[in-house]
């Protein structure tokens, strides 16, 4: 069901996850979309594997025997490695969530995930360090969004976007390439943690759609099923 | 345990000896101290008398020489409960007196001192008396030596002490007595209490503790304690409730989940059908988590575990976020969303919490609005989301023009998993309003429901926070 993106970078990831079916099924997926994935099944096997190989994104889950998921990263980040690392958690709390990042973690998933989200927070985490995050003007095919001036453009033409679409423009800009779900954009857009009844994400979207695609024949916004969004030039 | 060992390590029993310690103690030293101090009054007096007659007779002497002396010694001795009287020569001849027998020695030694004695006028007794006598040397050779008889003062002296005796042992025995007596009646209410603490253990939550009447510090404890039980049994009978909502309204979905892939797994011929089963699948189990998650936000909203990231921020604010979240659906139901505010409204809560309560009412109004906009007594749609004081309360109302709840709906509407009839065709999990009504009273609030005329009016009360600093 996850489309393999044309322009997706392979990985290298170690999941962390005492439960053997889930790891095998994370790794499985992971190798399938074209990523190297890795398993270990307790907290010190995980904490010796992250210490010595060259990983670009940790999966811990929170419970692990022998060392808590929490503890890993902490050990991890007191020896100075900042492999980015996400949380999974049966605990899907508020409170669970700032205390695994407080530890160190870069984001949290509360379980059951969806694989699509897994991934594109994944995607989102192993580029994040050679990331857009400093770049005043964003740029995506003819799109361009100035984060100082807050003016965005189109090929020449000025589009003018309220304060929240501009934050939800620049957070897609920012990941122009990546999968970004609903949740991760009600999450960095909104700051909201729960999940609203309706999908009032898609309504959004489509305005913002509407905005910034309307009247050009390359659309830049896409839906990617079962996932969520991504902005990407699709001449290229 | 012995039934007395039982009794004597208690709080009481211990309590009781140490206080029968200090009174016995106390005891003790007042009728030593009065037995001493009588025993010193009465020598006092008795040394006070002699040296009065010593003085009395010597200036007989003086006067009249031994014979006079003589005279004045025969007379007083006859007198009753008279002093002890005794003249000799140097050379320790009787000339005068009523006593004999004296310890040998004696008259050697002027001065004090105590000695055996015997009246001349009881010959047959041959009890020996003790006596005081002062001894006084007569110029001339004489001597004299007048005494009193002790007996009194030493009678006097065990008697105290006898007194003192009995009633220590009094207050000892009555205090021991008294001190079992309270401590097994308190032991008795204790073991009550201990009884039915066994049987609530037990799991019969039903039962109470014993309350005496007496007003006194047990009663106080068993009553508080009664209360606690109380909270606890409505809790254990809400949480009973929920497990049998929860079974009920998790395990519908779940049997739907499984006919749909057994169906899949008898009917489906290609490729197609089984990924439009497994989609629906998926979605089905997306919508068991959301349920699923809800209830747990329930649960511990109604806990008090989330009492842990209160923060001071203004209602009005949350109100404009949560309605720019909602505008663009709202208009795509040809809705006008709308905010009215008025001053600051400041709230100490948690803020995600409270956030997700209002988008449910604002959810909820979106989706029971009429289908087609105006359709309802020709008012046109509108939400409307207020945030104001009131007393010393911050009020949240979400007011639409919907179908709105019927008066006698309105209670249970806001029970876990309640889904009135009309609502049975939209999606959700029915547990919208219980979250609201719950994180309300989290905060010490409470979600109302009223009629907007038309439409549905929802109201969360919240209580009134501190200034903002950044209020304005």
């Amino acid at each position: 069901m996850v489309e393999a993106q044309p322009d997706r970078v392979t990985m290298r990831l170690l999941v962390i996850e005492d439960d053997r079916d889930a790891a095998d099924y994370l790794v499985k997926a992971f190798r399938e979309v074209g990523h190297i994935a890795d398993a270990a099944h307790d907290g010190e096997d995980g904490l010796a594997m992250a210490l010595h190989g060259q990983y670009d994104v940790l999966i811990v889950d929170r419970m692990l025997p022998k060392r808590d998921g929490l503890s890993v990263i902490g050990t991890l980040r007191g020896k100075g490695i900042e492999t980015p690392a996400l949380i999974l958690s049966a605990l899907g709390q508020v409170d669970d969530r700032v205390k695994g990042l407080r530890a160190g973690g870069d984001d949290y998933l509360p379980k059951p995930y969806s694989f699509a989200e897994l991934l594109a927070r994944t995607e989102v985490l192993s580029r994040r360090r050679g990331g857009r995050a400093e770049e005043t003007v964003l740029r995506v095919g003819d799109l361009e969004l100035d984060r100082l001036s807050h003016e965005v453009h189109r090929g020449k033409d000025a589009i003018t976007l309220q304060p929240r679409e501009f934050r939800l423009l620049e957070y897609l800009m920012q990941h122009a390439g990546q999968v970004v779900t609903r949740t991760m954009l009600l999450e960095n857009v909104w700051d909201y943690h729960f999940d609203p009844q309706t999908n009032v994400i898609d309504v959004h979207i489509s305005r913002l759609r509407s905005k910034i695609d309307k009247g050009f024949s390359q659309p830049l916004l896409h839906t990617i099923r079962g996932a969520g969004y991504m902005i990407r030039d699709g001449a290229r | 345990m012995t039934a007395l060992g039982k009794l004597f390590r208690t709080t009481t029993f211990k309590l009781t000896l140490v206080y029968l310690t200090v009174f016995a103690l106390f005891a003790a030293f007042l009728l030593g101290y009065f037995a001493f101090n009588t025993r010193r009054l009465i020598t006092e007096q008795i040394t006070d008398t002699v040296n009065a007659e010593i003085t009395g007779l010597s200036e007989q002497y003086r006067l009249g020489g031994i014979r006079r002396l003589v005279i004045a010694v025969d007379a007083r001795a006859r007198r009753p409960g008279s002093s002890l009287y005794l003249v000799t020569t140097f050379t320790g001849e009787a000339l005068a007196g009523n006593v004999t027998a004296l310890s040998p020695g004696i008259l050697d030694n002027p001065g004090w001192t105590e000695t055996a004695y015997r009246r001349l006028d009881e010959a047959d007794d041959h009890r020996d008396h003790e006596a005081l006598v002062r001894v006084f040397q007569l110029s001339g050779g004489f001597r004299l030596l007048v005494g009193r008889d002790l007996e009194e003062r030493d009678r006097l002296y065990h008697i105290v002490l006898d007194a003192g005796r009995w009633s220590i042992a009094i207050v000892v025995v009555l205090g021991l007595a008294g001190g079992l007596f309270v401590t097994r009646r308190v032991l008795r209410r204790v073991d009550a209490m201990t009884e039915t603490t066994r049987t609530i253990m037990g799991g019969d939550l039903s039962g109470r503790l014993p309350v005496a009447g007496t007003g006194d510090e047990l009663d106080r404890l068993a009553e508080n304690l009664n209360v606690m039980l109380e909270r606890i049994e409505a809790l254990m009978h809400g949480l009973k409730e929920v497990s049998d909502n929860i079974a009920h309204d998790l395990k519908t979905p779940l049997t739907r989940l499984r006919n749909r892939s057994e169906q899949a797994l008898r009917a489906a011929g290609n490729e197609q059908e089984y990924r439009a089963a497994l989609e629906a699948t998926i979605e089905e189990s997306d919508n068991l988590i959301a349920t699923f998650n809800a209830l747990l936000m329930i649960a511990r909203a109604e806990s008090g575990q989330a009492r842990d990231n209160m923060k001071e921020f203004d209602a009005t604010e949350i109100a404009h976020d949560i309605c720019e979240l909602y505008e663009p659906l709202a208009e795509q139901k040809g809705i006008k969303l709308k905010v009215e505010a008025d001053g600051a409204t400041p709230v100490s809560g948690n803020r995600e919490l409270i956030s997700q309560a209002l988008a449910n009412l604002v959810d909820n109004a979106i989706k029971y609005a009429p289908p087609k906009p105006g359709e309802i007594n020709g008012v046109p749609p509108e939400i409307v989301v207020r945030a104001f004081k009131e007393g010393d309360k911050i009020l949240l109302s979400v007011a639409d023009r919907g179908p709105g709840i019927p008066e006698a709906d309105r209670g249970r509407a806001v029970e876990r998993f309640v889904r009135l009839e009309q609502s049975r065709s939209q999606p959700g999990s029915g547990l919208g309003l219980s979250l609201a009504s719950a994180v309300a009273r989290l905060h010490g609030g409470e979600l109302t429901l009223e009629d907007n005329q038309p439409g549905l009016k929802s109201i969360i009360a919240l209580p009134r926070g501190g200034p903002l600093q950044n209020a304005g």
